[in-house]
């Protein structure tokens, strides 16, 4: 039998029985929507999150006070557990390494701000100058902090853009004096509005010198120590160089975590790529189901077409033809749930993004073809057994079935 | 040279713990261009002997020549081929495919076998207008009548233009009429060279075959005997 009439049969046949066939092929497009919606999902979670990451700023090296637990109790950790505290002085020196192009210090916490009678809660930044290029922030008005000795810092204040227009309205910020805690602030500069970041929102953020944070906040501890490598090369010497500053800063003890942003991104991404992969695979088990179906399905087909196949037969059909026939049908129902279900899950990942416009909800390109494949290959493998039972009937049997 | 030859063929089936001797040592010779018809009782051994000439079936012991060629060793596919090129079936239940329309089920054969498209529709188109089908070519077979149906399944047989007839109780689902209209055009294949082997309950339809044989129990209980030759000739030359 010729393909194009292989396939014709296999098609008509399907069509014979509507019902069946659509609850095969709907079984099929649900597996295989699942498989890309949820793949979606995964791998827009992994993009939104290296984003994230990455909008912190590039070539970041950060240094958080304490050690990150390794290993077990030590006694020695026992008697000289607490950590020294990261100082201005210990960012400062990290300034003069080579490799190294911008340092920030950052103590963060939490004040509150009013302006004309308005008062509200915000977050306080503590840092220099080059705090704002080091994060990539932008500025929206003005200018950012004054370039000066860290020790001393000068009361002037960048405000983010809804502190602005929650303060000011559409009035002019800048040169306003505002009161932060018991300190009265002069705008400088009023950042762009970037909406949600990781950690911080920038939008509802109050950036101040670190020195002044400091007093702010009673402490002369900082919350984290951003260092900017001149170039990606530089990130792991510039990373082996602060921790041995700080060390010897430290008398020898290694007491503060130095971690670079490609690592943690590595850390996510890896993450998050496995979880979409778990997704994908339980997803998978959906597309086995739908296989299953389809091949009880075609068993049932076979059943009921035994008298047709008893006549394929007497008309001169061989095995392989009748074996054909019906796995080309198997492979019909599949096909066609894949592509309905490739449909649908872009369908789906599309409503997503509309929902979640933040949220980059694509299914990756492996995820497609994995579905789709697995999808073709389950319908196939799972038609076999049907096929070649069609193909074993005893004419004589078949014929007397009706 | 017999067109069909059998010789001490046997075809035992199982049934529980007893031995149904289906075929008993039939010997049977029948020359190309016969009109044989065979009858008996339910049970002894028509349909069997039918579906083993059709090499539908294969007997336990014994050897069946057709054309002058062993076809009992053929394998299940070369067994196909030669169902495909040299056998017509006729059943009684017709034995249309439903979702095919009267034009797909005559040219069904053709399909099968891999011939091209527009041989098979010009093939088609012939068989329709000889059968008197024109006007049904789109119809499906719930929409056809029983004479037609069976019709249609007689195109169907004789599209690939097979040398051997085989027509299983071709009235047994028609009423008188239709019946006699159908068994006409099986005559008239026959006529025309095509040999054709009918079992039929119905005395009448056996009494118009030129050979009769009888069965009971598996064995040739008798037979009218071969056609002479000379007769035959001067038959199958008639226009």
């Amino acid at each position: 039998m010729r393909l194009t009439d292989t396939l014709r049969f296999a098609r008509d046949a399907a069509a014979g029985t509507p019902l069946r066939t659509a609850l095969s092929v709907l079984a099929m497009s649900i597996g295989v929507a699942a498989v890309v919606i949820l793949t979606a999902l995964g791998d827009g979670a992994r993009r939104y999150v290296v984003g994230q990451f990455s909008s912190l700023g590039t070539n970041l090296v950060i240094v958080l006070p304490g050690r990150s637990g390794t290993g077990g109790f030590n006694p020695a950790n026992a008697i000289t557990s607490t950590p020294r505290d990261l100082t201005i002085d210990d960012a400062a020196s990290l300034k003069r390494l080579p490799g190294v192009r911008r340092v920030a210090p950052l103590a963060v916490g939490s004040s509150e701000i009013s302006f004309g009678g308005k008062l509200r809660e915000i977050m306080v930044a503590g840092s220099t100058a080059e705090f704002i290029p080091i994060r990539n922030f932008e500025l929206a008005q003005g200018q950012g902090l004054p370039e000066e000795d860290w020790n001393r810092g000068s009361s002037v204040a960048v405000i983010g853009a809804k502190i602005r227009s929650e303060l000011f309205g559409s009035n002019p910020a800048i040169g306003q004096l505002i009161r932060v805690g018991d300190r009265r602030l002069r705008v400088v500069g009023v950042l762009k509005s970037t909406g949600q970041g990781l950690g911080m929102n920038t939008d509802e953020l109050v950036i101040v010198p670190v020195s002044l944070a400091q007093s702010l906040f009673n402490s002369n501890t900082l919350f984290r120590i951003m260092v900017e490598a001149s170039n990606r090369e530089t990130i792991p010497s510039a990373k082996a160089q602060t921790l041995a500053t700080l060390k010897q800063r430290h008398r020898g003890e290694e007491d503060v975590t130095v971690i670079t942003q490609d690592a943690v991104l590595a850390t996510f991404d890896r993450l998050l790529g496995t979880l979409t992969l778990g997704v994908a695979g339980i997803a998978a088990i959906s597309l086995a189901v739908a296989g299953i179906l389809v091949m009880n399905v075609m068993l049932v087909a076979v059943t009921q077409r035994t008298g047709e196949i008893g006549l394929l037969k007497a008309l001169g059909a061989t095995a392989r033809t009748i074996r054909l026939a019906f796995l080309a049908e198997a492979a019909m129902l599949s096909a066609v749930g894949a592509v309905v279900g490739y449909l649908l899950g872009q369908l789906g990942a599309f409503a997503l993004r509309q929902f979640f416009p933040v949220f980059p909800a694509y299914p990756p390109d492996w995820a497609v073809i994995a579905g789709l494949s697995t999808a073709l290959v389950t319908g196939l493998l799972f038609g076999v057994m049907p096929a070649r039972r069609a193909a074993r009937l005893d004419p004589v049997q078949a014929l007397m079935k009706r | 040279m017999a067109l069909i030859e059998l010789s001490a063929i046997e075809r035992r089936f199982q049934l529980g713990d007893t031995t149904v001797h289906a075929l008993a040592g039939l010997n049977l010779q029948i020359e190309a261009g016969e009109y044989v018809a065979v009858m008996g009782p339910s049970g002894s051994g028509k349909s069997t002997l039918l579906n083993l000439l059709g090499l539908l079936d294969r007997p336990n012991a014994g050897t069946y020549k057709l054309e002058g060629r062993d076809v009992t060793t053929l394998s299940p596919d070369e067994q196909a081929t030669v169902r495909s090129t040299r056998i017509g079936f006729v059943f009684q239940s017709f034995h249309l495919v439903p979702r095919l329309t009267a034009a797909e089920n005559i040219a069904l054969p053709m399909t099968l076998a891999g011939t091209p498209a527009a041989e098979r529709k010009q093939r088609v188109a012939r068989a329709l207008k000889d059968f008197g089908l024109d006007n049904r070519a789109d119809h499906k077979p719930d929409e056809l009548s029983g004479g037609q149906r069976q019709r249609v399944a007689i195109a169907r047989a004789t599209i690939m233009q097979p040398a051997l007839i085989l027509a299983d109780e071709p009235t047994g689902n028609l009423d008188r009429h239709t019946g006699e209209e159908v068994v006409n055009l099986l005559e008239a294949l026959n006529a025309r060279g095509v040999t054709l082997v009918v079992v039929t309950h119905d005395p009448g339809m056996g009494a118009r075959a030129r050979r009769q044989l009888v069965m009971e129990d598996g064995r040739l209980q008798s037979d009218s005997g071969t056609a002479d030759i000379s007769i035959l000739g001067k038959i199958s030359g008639r226009p």
